[in-house]
């Protein structure tokens, strides 16, 4: 057929704005590096100034490639979702699975007084953080699975989504009001959302988890396609529902948990990005939508971090902001302009 | 019990949920290439059924084989390539398209990944003739009328190429026309591809002049037999209370009482 063709300029297109994206973002920041500078020296020239070099290569590259683990994963567990609860409106925003992140990281930074016995060593360091935040989000995940096979309504589903987060956002309040300034103020930055200030070692645990969930997405694409057809459908086509569902839910778990853990939680690119790719892309087939919505949520998020960065300024806008300013319009365009939501 | 003889059988079988039991002792044999109704008033379990033999629950006593075989003892992968299914729910996604759709059915013939071969190919393509969807392929399934998405439900159990091919309610919320024509291409799918088709449906007048064999359940004896030999028994009388519905056995109809 000739959709592939199509498609694989479509490819060509976004793996040129991905490229396009990475260079935007990485020649920009609070020092101000010329653009052919950072080209010469991403190409291993030494650049002009030894300060600059050390910024390309410890700061913005690392965090250009935060930035793409970030939305890539973000999107793909937004697509997952979208897929497994057969509803247009799933992301790990929405359902709560992000709040349950927050919640388990909350917990850590802020917690850890109350809790201190039971954590009593190793505490805050990132796998810690990470755990927590991937256990939180587990926890919700699993929640709302069980009352999303009780309940087949998609709209109590994403009501019973919005409840967790307000839950959450609770026992937030509850842990900042009786902990520390300085405890607060830790939880507060990591919540407004960051893709910099990662070691390299803390990208590379990132690159390994969501690695780690990607993979698993790809090894369920087959069962995803059939899930299209509904869960009856998919069994009678030879789906074991069981192992099935089980293996997307922890690669949901691990992409949402893990990258919330890292860069805080990011909302609308899990939710937004799914039916952006579907714009591009229009296809069903997860052998393409997985990488396109990769790609795509990638570039969404570099874009928003170089926004993030107010170019040739030292400010920081919280990355979290610039995603829900840049999402929540595109999902109400969406639902105008097409009316309905589909997925 | 000789595989040729038959295609699908139950033995004393009982539907039901969870533990209770809506339907009992459930005898049927179907040779393989007929088509059979399944008829009865609402509640009485025709979807169960359906359900039960396409293993979405499990059968509460009784069995059912499949050319000799236990369908509760049929593994999923197995059973995918012994039994497809069209459901009265519609496709979780209404965005896909057609062929897409239709090549969902070959999954359990693809590899890992769901690459198509050539024959998968061949067998998309000759569902899309055969059910007239060839100008619809592209198209998504949410601008298809009912009658179209119908017809392509259909073509796309036909393209998982199984032996048995189990229906519920094909033919609802359609207009008589698309419901004859829905019911002549399964009559042609058993008689031309020897697909062994059990369906349930409220049309008992088409069912009498189209099908091969009819099932009626009524919750105790549920009779069995092909139609001429149940208008004979004059089974359809008692089908439904007698004080609005009569049967006519010249017509194969029922007739409202005035």
């Amino acid at each position: 057929m000739n959709t592939k063709t199509t498609y694989s300029i479509t490819f060509i297109f976004i793996g040129l704005a991905l490229i396009l994206a990475v260079l935007l973002n990485i020649s920009s920041g609070s020092v101000n590096i010329p653009f052919l500078d950072v080209l010469s020296g991403l190409s291993g020239n030494n650049m002009e100034t030894k300060s600059w070099n050390y910024i390309l290569w410890n700061y913005r590259v690392p965090k250009a490639f935060t930035a793409i683990l970030v939305g890539g994963g973000l999107a793909l567990s937004g697509l997952l979702m979208q897929t497994l609860f057969r509803n247009p409106l799933a992301g790990p925003f929405v359902l709560g699975i992000s709040s349950g992140a927050s919640l388990g990281a909350a917990l850590l930074l802020m917690g850890s007084s109350f809790l201190s016995g039971i954590f009593a060593f190793g505490i805050l360091n990132d796998i810690s953080l990470v755990v927590a935040a991937s256990l939180g989000s587990f926890l919700v995940l699993l929640v709302v699975i069980l009352v999303a096979q009780r309940i087949r309504d998609t709209m109590a589903l994403l009501i019973i989504g919005l409840m967790f987060g307000s839950i959450t956002s609770a026992v937030v309040s509850v842990l900042a009001y009786f902990t520390s300034a300085e405890n607060l103020q830790r939880f507060v930055f990591w919540s407004f959302g960051s893709v910099g200030n990662l070691s390299s070692h803390q990208v590379s645990l990132l690159a390994v988890i969501v690695g780690l969930g990607t993979l698993m997405a790809i090894f369920s694409i087959k069962k995803l396609n059939a899930y299209l057809l509904g869960e009856n459908y998919a069994q009678s086509l030879g789906v074991s529902l069981k192992k099935s569902r089980l293996v997307i839910i922890i690669a949901t778990g691990i992409l949402a948990g893990g990258v919330t853990a890292f860069a805080g939680p990011i909302a609308f690119v899990g939710l937004a990005v799914p039916h952006l790719t579907r714009q591009l892309f229009d296809t069903m087939e997860h052998k393409i939508l997985i990488p396109a919505v990769f790609l795509y949520g990638a570039i969404l998020m570099l874009l928003c971090d170089t926004i993030a960065q107010l170019p040739n300024s030292a400010e920081i806008l919280p990355i979290n902001a610039i995603t829900s300013l840049v999402g929540a319009p595109v999902v109400i365009w969406l639902l105008v302009r097409k009316r309905k939501m589909m997925f | 019990m000789s595989n040729q003889s038959y295609s699908l059988r139950t033995e004393n079988l009982s539907i039901g949920y969870g533990t209770k039991v809506i339907c009992n002792n459930i005898e049927m044999t179907l040779p393989k290439g007929e088509l059979c109704a399944v008829i009865g008033v609402n509640g009485i379990g025709k979807s169960t059924l359906i359900r039960t033999l396409g293993k979405l629950q499990p059968s509460l006593g009784g069995e059912a084989f499949i050319n000799g075989h236990k369908i509760a003892e049929l593994k999923p992968h197995g059973l995918a390539k012994t039994i497809s299914l069209v459901l009265t729910e519609q496709p979780a996604s209404k965005n896909l398209r057609v062929s897409e759709l239709i090549a969902l059915g070959r999954q359990p013939y693809t590899n890992w990944i769901g690459k198509l071969t050539d024959e998968d190919k061949r067998h998309i393509q000759q569902n899309l003739d055969a059910f007239h969807l060839e100008e619809l392929a592209m198209r998504k399934c949410h601008e298809l009328s009912d009658g179209q998405l119908q017809r392509v439900l259909i073509a796309r159990a036909a393209a998982q190429d199984t032996p048995i091919i189990l229906l519920d309610e094909p033919t609802t919320h359609l207009d008589l026309y698309n419901k004859v024509q829905i019911l002549k291409m399964l009559r042609q799918l058993a008689h031309k591809k020897g697909k062994t088709i059990v369906f349930s449906t409220h049309e008992i007048d088409l069912a009498i002049q189209l099908c091969d064999k009819i099932l009626i359940l009524n919750g105790t004896k549920n009779p069995f037999g092909s139609p001429q030999e149940l208008i004979a028994q004059k089974q359809f009388d008692n089908l439904f209370p007698e004080n609005l519905l009569e049967f006519d056995e010249r017509t194969g109809g029922f007739k409202v009482k005035k």
